[in-house]
């Protein structure tokens, strides 16, 4: 044993300390949704209790299944957040590869107002939004008032195609950095059998490009299932799971016709919110690659 | 080929063209759905917004709204005051953390996917709805309070302020210390996308500038300084301005909370309006001044 290793195997049991207690403190918001969950409000009560129930029970994910109404309103936020995320996959995927692939005046200025609308918070442009949306007019083309499209998914279609969407000048810029490092001879290729820009782009380049547009779609799933910003705002009786969470235990006391207590109501609101990123959890567990691995394949750094 | 000569343009006017019609929908959505109500909300920050039954009327009333916002509104400038005061003091922790973490999860140890893993999940559990719900929980007040109270990893928070103590640092830089540990759990929940970015960045850098270093001599502390930090210089950059901007669209910034209580709490749009517009200015001074300053200092290699 000389000091060099001594000083090593000290290290790995120092950095193994420190790695575990940061994962416990990431983990502690999921770690204290899950045993609250399983509690009665006589646990809560209860000094000797903390993290293991004493009385185990399901009822409070009995209660939240129902009030939140689970299977219709996560259906309801998956075909909306899976459509949402397409339609800004491809609208960003496209104007993307325009950025990385295409020399016009004025790239560079266009490219700049993507970056700009990441740094507007969206605080600023939603209010003027809603009213648009509430009294479309298509920018003056309808006749006054116009249509009401505030609970419809037409406001979330409109910027999803028109790549305005959550965060979509991130997925530009992704998609942009993505294409500008793949090989210019695959498309010279393509040119010279004959292929126009659009079968190119569409047979040659997309194809290569499958890793980037997996994590743009990921991303873009996972954000709009957590936004409760517009949703809130834009729908007004909302179905989504964001909506019903919101409004689960105050409608689970309506139904019982009593108040509840600030404790009961906690724990129904963490059953609530496991079983609103349980989901997400899912899915992060099967592609977390993906996730972890984004930003080397897309070359965001390059 | 064929195509350009059949329409009499030459090849450069035709990449030009098919770049616009790429760029097209991001074109569209600029204008329509961000620049229009960008406009659109500096003039309702001008005014006084009437719901009527055809519509809104918009009452011009010059500066009124920012004289109330910023003279006669009691709570927003003291706001305004404590979110610029809490951003001056995360940002450098959520960046010294994020370089410490990456550096960690860099290095070779068992469980070091399993640790990435988690250190990326605050990115995904990240929602607008369940961040909100759980600063106002029963639950997680109680179990984090427990937590907080036994360890802060595993050291005890008298621990923490003995050691620094006995390491003779100045006071104000051990108030800070003590306090960023404080806020540990918060610090660490903001990092998930700027470790992910250092991380990458780190594993671009070509290991034989380490080996050369390593022959001339040179310690760990000095590669870091004189390698990897000059190195990851433009990431900073980038980690810099994504803290800040993530940090001021916060929904569980209290600022914005406060906002959003006015525009659709009925207080007046145009108050809120006029509040974020000022808000917003504040921050772009720092991003630029930040920016500015940063950027002078990065290093690029190429």
């Amino acid at each position: 044993m000389n000091a060099r290793s001594i000083q090593r195997f000290v290290w790995s049991i120092i950095r193994g300390m420190i790695v575990i207690s940061i994962c416990f403190v990431i983990l502690r918001p999921v770690l204290t949704k899950f045993v609250s969950s399983f509690m009665t409000e006589w646990d809560i009560w209860d000094q000797t209790v903390r993290w293991v129930p004493r009385s185990f029970t399901l009822d409070n994910y009995r209660a939240m299944f129902e009030f939140m109404r689970y299977p219709q309103a996560a259906w309801n936020s998956l075909v909306f957040s899976f459509s949402i995320a397409a339609a800004q996959l491809v609208s960003c995927t496209i104007v993307g590869y325009g950025f990385a692939r295409f020399r016009f005046r004025g790239s560079s200025l266009l490219f700049g107002l993507v970056i700009f609308t990441l740094l507007v918070p969206p605080q600023i442009i939603v209010l003027p939004l809603y009213l648009n949306f509430r009294y479309f007019t298509l920018w003056g083309l309808l006749p006054e008032p116009g249509l009401d499209l505030i609970g419809s998914w037409w406001p979330f279609v409109l910027m999803a195609l028109s790549a305005t969407g959550l965060k979509n000048g991130l997925f530009i810029y992704i998609m942009r950095q993505f294409f500008r490092n793949m090989p210019k001879s695959l498309e010279e290729a393509a040119y010279i059998d004959g292929a126009g820009p659009f079968r190119t782009f569409l047979t040659v380049m997309l194809p290569g490009a499958v890793p980037a547009l997996v994590i743009v779609f990921l991303f873009a799933f996972v954000w709009q299932w957590n936004d409760y910003f517009f949703t809130s705002i834009f729908m007004r009786d909302g179905t989504m799971l964001a909506h019903t969470l919101d409004i689960a235990a105050e409608s689970y006391a309506h139904a019982m016709g009593t108040t509840l207590t600030g404790q009961y109501i906690s724990l129904l609101n963490n059953t609530g919110m496991l079983m609103f990123i349980a989901p997400l959890l899912l899915l992060y567990a099967v592609m977390q690659r993906y996730f972890v691995e984004s930003v080397e394949r897309t070359g965001i750094i390059g | 080929m064929k195509g350009a000569r059949r329409f009499g343009i030459s090849l450069r006017r035709r990449e030009e063209l098919l770049g616009y019609l790429f760029t097209l929908p991001f074109t569209l959505g600029f204008i329509l759905m961000f620049l229009y109500p960008f406009i659109q909300s500096i003039i309702f920050s001008l005014s006084r917004l009437e719901i009527t039954a055809a519509g809104y009327d918009l009452i011009p009333v010059g500066l009124e709204n920012y004289h109330r916002a910023l003279f006669v509104n009691a709570e927003y400038p003291r706001h305004l005051l404590e979110t610029a005061v809490t951003m001056g003091r995360d940002v450098p922790l959520i960046l010294t953390f994020s370089f410490f973490a990456a550096i960690l999860l860099n290095q070779k140890f068992k469980g070091r996917l399993a640790a990435r893993v988690i250190f990326f999940l605050p990115v995904i559990l990240g929602a607008d709805i369940i961040l909100k719900m759980e600063s106002a929980d029963y639950m997680t007040a109680l179990l984090d309070g427990t937590v907080d109270q036994q360890m802060l990893g595993f050291v005890s928070r008298g621990e923490l302020r003995e050691l620094l103590m006995y390491l003779k640092l100045p006071e104000v830089l051990l108030i800070y210390i003590i306090q960023g540990a404080e806020r540990l759990a918060e610090i660490i929940r903001n990092s998930g996308i700027q470790i992910l970015i250092i991380l990458a960045g780190l594993q671009s850098i070509p290991p034989s500038l380490y080996e050369v270093a390593e022959i001339e001599g040179a310690t760990g502390w000095e590669n870091f300084w004189k390698i990897t930090l000059p190195l990851l210089s433009p990431l900073i950059l980038t980690c810099v301005i994504y803290t800040i901007v993530d940090f001021f669209t916060s929904p569980t910034n209290p600022l914005v909370e406060f906002i959003d209580s006015y525009a659709f709490g009925g207080a007046g749009y145009g108050i809120s309006m006029a509040m974020s517009w000022v808000y917003f200015l504040i921050v772009a001074l720092v991003l630029a001044v930040v920016g500015g300053i940063i950027s002078r200092r990065v290093f690029y290699m190429d």
